[in-house]
């Protein structure tokens, strides 16, 4: 089969960076972490790329394919229009390492200051809990979450703001964790005050950005942002509701 | 002498999977200090890839099932070469390591009652795997994962263990680098705990992450720990056959608990066509009551289709081989077929399958509701590792624990479906909770400044021999390895051919010493694979040669020269450790008796 042309971003001595030009040989079913993995092994075996299940399912490989956030590992190149070069850069929402790596441990700060988990009292004296099926959908579709971190590249307050740096935006992946948080059928705890205050989710403006993204078809906006947002409205902002709380 | 910085930790995790995380919490709540090396970011380790579920016999969905029915399962199904203390204790403690789960967030499928859900798998008498669709391992490593984060456990993310230091009595701590900079670190420890999972990466066609490369078995061995049972790698019956980029990529055995048949191209169910004396009383020989079994007939015997991985790999093989395989070299894998028997098949597949759904889709183009899929054996565990002591996990080197698939002993000859995520809870909380007692009990000891020196000159060499020139490249040195073990060494094996793959091993030594890497240290992956052989090549020759001592046919390991069990061998584990000259010493272990209550449990189930 053909040969294919990337550009691929480079990291530079000097610690910035710039596109190089690489050939390689396109089979069928090839999907573009190959393709790089084929540069690697013949080119550029000091390619920085990373990447471990090449199966969707550890949210490694995430990268911009042509300008698009996306995992690498589930992007067949016979989806990529044939005959042009195709552009891979490293997430822009976070500092790079080098080439195709960035340096997303804010996330794993970001995540450490929700509040974890905690349970209501198990339901049966042999200390478990019951929960129905239909109880818990919503929660296992947030709970799919692989952290590839897409979202959070894709969100214009963190990519154009850069408001996660400061922390002042927890950014859309941890908007869904809270969710799946606040909305287990077994959790007690409340963060809606700390959405407010400390996770800025009165940020987000609802451009839904981050759910064309998600590799794993989460609804983050509809499903998990907005009734966040309602919450806490509810709370604090609901007139009636302050009223009755006065003279309660 | 470079400066190392240098950490200081009572245990140190290697490892971040499953075990690991599981051994890190049990080691902080006992109130010692912990650290976790993470190879990759932090959960993203191979467990986020198991897709089936955790075996454990709660009972849930069928209330004949006991710790005493998984036990003797267990050991059926790992054709009694399995330790039958682990077999024991993972029986026994599964329940309570999967409800802790719950309690730390986790939210498995639930049944009508509102309790955990349970489903069949291959060789596990009743319903018994608690899952979350087919996506469990995630489910899990992130609820580990979520949890460890609010204890006190200092996790280190993209770090590399490049070898373990001992004082020459014990274990004092480990050597490795930070793949940002490539900046060596020094770990001073009382306890070390292995937990590095397996090595599928050594072979051309697996379903293991890349991190899979057997390192942690290889850093044991190095150190001297002993390793066993490493003829015994096991083969999943389905794994993807098309495209070839995908070649290898799993697909849960919960497509065959869901009621999927496998057919060859004359569309025959062929698992009818050879079911083994071990399981003929429990399977059935009727299409129709293997349905209704998959449905939840608690009076039906279980579908061929479901028996141990190690058999339906095998007559997979078969069909393949004798010309009824299908167009890409595999057989058929059917589920879309029960619309012949349920009326919202698609919803009810994509509901029940959905990452199997979704990869078809993605990757091959294949709608799994309307068509059936192409399937093929893939490289997916091994049975084998570091030995251990079945109560506290510590191997053969003091201080040294190790716990999960890099550990040896549970599954015996081979490991039924499920029982590796149980495994990684049990015996990641038993390893955690006895590094720590052994970090209390034994004070710091030492570090040998020359063997760390010596080390860092040994990783750096690969620099060197670029810039002399004629260096080779270290991922054609791992390609060309990973084809000669599928070739040599994969399921069907024969005297001959493991002959050659020795002889080819001592080959791919030389090349390996001879491997180069251009660029700086700075995130690097050709001089990281560079390393990574030295791991690669360790275990690839552990298992040639236990898989050639072990000349008879038994689980995992099939010998054609040998198709038979031999009764001498059924009564010996295979062991492997480090001799004179660096030379592998191959021993026969003969297997302790089992105690009389369990053996007495193990006939009565016969």
């Amino acid at each position: 089969m053909a040969k294919v042309l990337f550009n691929i971003w480079r990291t530079t001595g000097s610690g910035d960076g710039e596109f190089q030009e690489y050939k390689t040989e396109i089979t069928e079913g090839m999907v573009v972490l190959d393709a790089v993995h084929h540069i690697q092994a013949e080119h550029a075996n000091d390619l920085a790329v990373r990447w471990n299940c090449k199966a969707g399912k550890c949210g490694s490989c995430s990268a911009e394919i042509n300008g698009h956030p996306k995992l690498m590992c589930m992007t067949r190149m016979s989806d990529m229009p044939e005959g042009k070069p195709i552009t891979i850069q490293p997430l822009k929402a976070f500092p790079i390492i080098k080439d195709l790596v960035t340096d997303v441990s804010i996330n794993y700060k970001i995540k450490k200051k929700i509040k974890k988990f905690k349970p209501r009292p198990p339901d049966a004296a042999d200390g478990t809990w019951r929960m129905a099926q239909s109880d818990i959908d919503r929660v296992q579709e947030f709970r799919k979450c692989i952290e590839c971190f897409l979202c959070q590249d894709v969100c214009h307050v963190l990519r154009e703001h850069h408001l996660h740096e400061n922390e002042k935006f927890v950014g859309p992946r941890h908007l869904v964790y809270a969710a799946a948080l606040e909305m287990h059928p077994l959790d007690v705890e409340d963060r809606t005050g700390d959405l407010k205050d400390q996770h800025g989710i009165g940020f987000c403006n609802i451009t839904k950005c981050c759910t064309t993204v998600c590799p794993e078809n989460i609804v983050i906006t509809d499903n998990a942002i907005i009734p966040l947002k309602e919450r806490v409205a509810d709370k604090f902002y609901d007139p009636l509701m302050k009223l009755f709380r006065i003279f309660k | 002498m470079e400066n190392f910085e240098t950490y200081r930790h009572d245990v140190l995790v290697i490892g971040s999977g499953g075990a690991g995380l599981r051994a890190a919490i049990e080691a902080a709540a006992a109130g010692v200090s912990v650290a976790v090396i993470c190879r990759s970011l932090l959960g993203k380790a191979h467990t986020v890839m198991a897709e089936g579920g955790v075996a454990a016999a709660l009972a849930n969905v069928d209330d004949r099932d006991s710790w005493k029915v998984h036990f003797a399962d267990t050991m059926r199904g790992g054709q009694y070469l399995n330790n039958w203390r682990m077999a024991e204790l993972h029986a026994k403690e599964a329940p309570d390591r999967v409800r802790e789960l719950e309690a730390w967030g986790a939210v498995f499928d639930r049944t009508e009652d509102g309790r955990i859900l349970q489903r069949n798998f291959g060789g596990h008498k009743y319903p018994r795997l608690a899952h979350v669709g087919d996506r469990t391992g995630l489910e899990m490593i992130r609820t580990l994962q979520d949890h460890t984060i609010h204890q006190n456990v200092d996790v280190y993310q993209e770090y590399t263990i490049v070898a373990l230091l001992n004082d020459g009595n014990q274990i004092v701590g480990a050597f490795g680098y930070d793949r940002e900079k490539g900046r060596f670190k020094v770990f001073k420890a009382k306890a070390v705990i292995i937990a590095t999972g397996g090595m599928g990466r050594i072979y051309k066609i697996s379903s293991n992450s890349w991190d899979c490369t057997g390192g942690g078995i290889s850093l044991a061995y190095h150190a001297g720990a002993e390793l066993i049972d490493m003829e015994f790698v096991q083969f999943h019956p389905t794994g993807m056959v098309w495209p070839p980029s995908v070649r290898g990529l799993l697909i849960t055995e919960g497509v065959r608990g869901e009621g999927g048949v496998l057919r060859n191209n004359q569309g025959r169910r062929f698992m009818f066509d050879d079911i083994p004396e071990l399981y003929k009383g429990q399977t059935s020989t009727d299409e129709e009551e293997g349905w209704r079994y998959t449905q939840g007939d608690k009076n039906a015997k279980r579908p061929p289709e479901l028996l141990t991985r190690d058999h339906v790999a095998r007559c997979i093989t078969r069909e393949i081989k004798e010309g009824r395989g299908s167009p890409h070299g595999g057989v058929f894998l059917d589920i879309a077929w029960i619309k012949e028997k349920i009326s919202n098949a698609p919803e009810h597949i994509k509901r029940k399958l959905p990452s199997m759904y979704h990869q078809f889709k993605e990757l091959a183009g294949v709608d799994i509701t309307k068509e059936p899929m192409e399937v093929g054996p893939t490289t997916h565990y091994i049975m084998g590792g570091v030995r251990v002591d079945a109560d506290s996990q510590m191997t053969s080197v003091p201080g040294l624990f190790a716990a999960g698939e890099c550990a040896a002993g549970l599954h015996g000859a081979n490991r039924l479906g499920g029982n590796s995520l149980s495994d990684l809870l049990v015996f990641g909380q038993r390893a955690g909770a006895h590094a720590a007692i052994y970090a209390k009990e034994n004070g710091e000891s030492k570090i040998n400044d020359s063997q760390v020196e010596e080390l860092s000159r040994w990783a750096l060499d690969p620099f060197e021999r670029a810039t002399k020139g004629g260096a080779e490249n270290p991922f054609q040195i791992q390609t060309d390895l990973q084809e000669e073990m599928q070739k040599l060494v994969g399921i069907v094996r024969i005297e001959k051919e493991l002959a050659e793959a020795i002889d080819k091993i001592d080959g791919f030594k030389e090349r390996i010493g001879r491997s180069g890497c251009g660029g700086n240290r700075g995130y690097n992956p050709g001089w990281h694979t560079a390393m990574e052989l030295k791991h690669m090549i360790t275990v690839a020759e552990a298992i040639t040669r236990a898989a050639k001592e072990r000349k008879e046919s038994r689980g995992g390991h099939f010998r054609e020269d040998f198709p038979q069990k031999s009764d001498e061998l059924g009564k010996v584990n295979i062991s492997i450790s480090k001799g004179a000259g660096d030379k592998m010493e191959i021993k026969h272990l003969p297997k302790a008796k089992v105690r009389e209550d369990l053996q007495q449990i193990i006939e009565e189930m016969k």
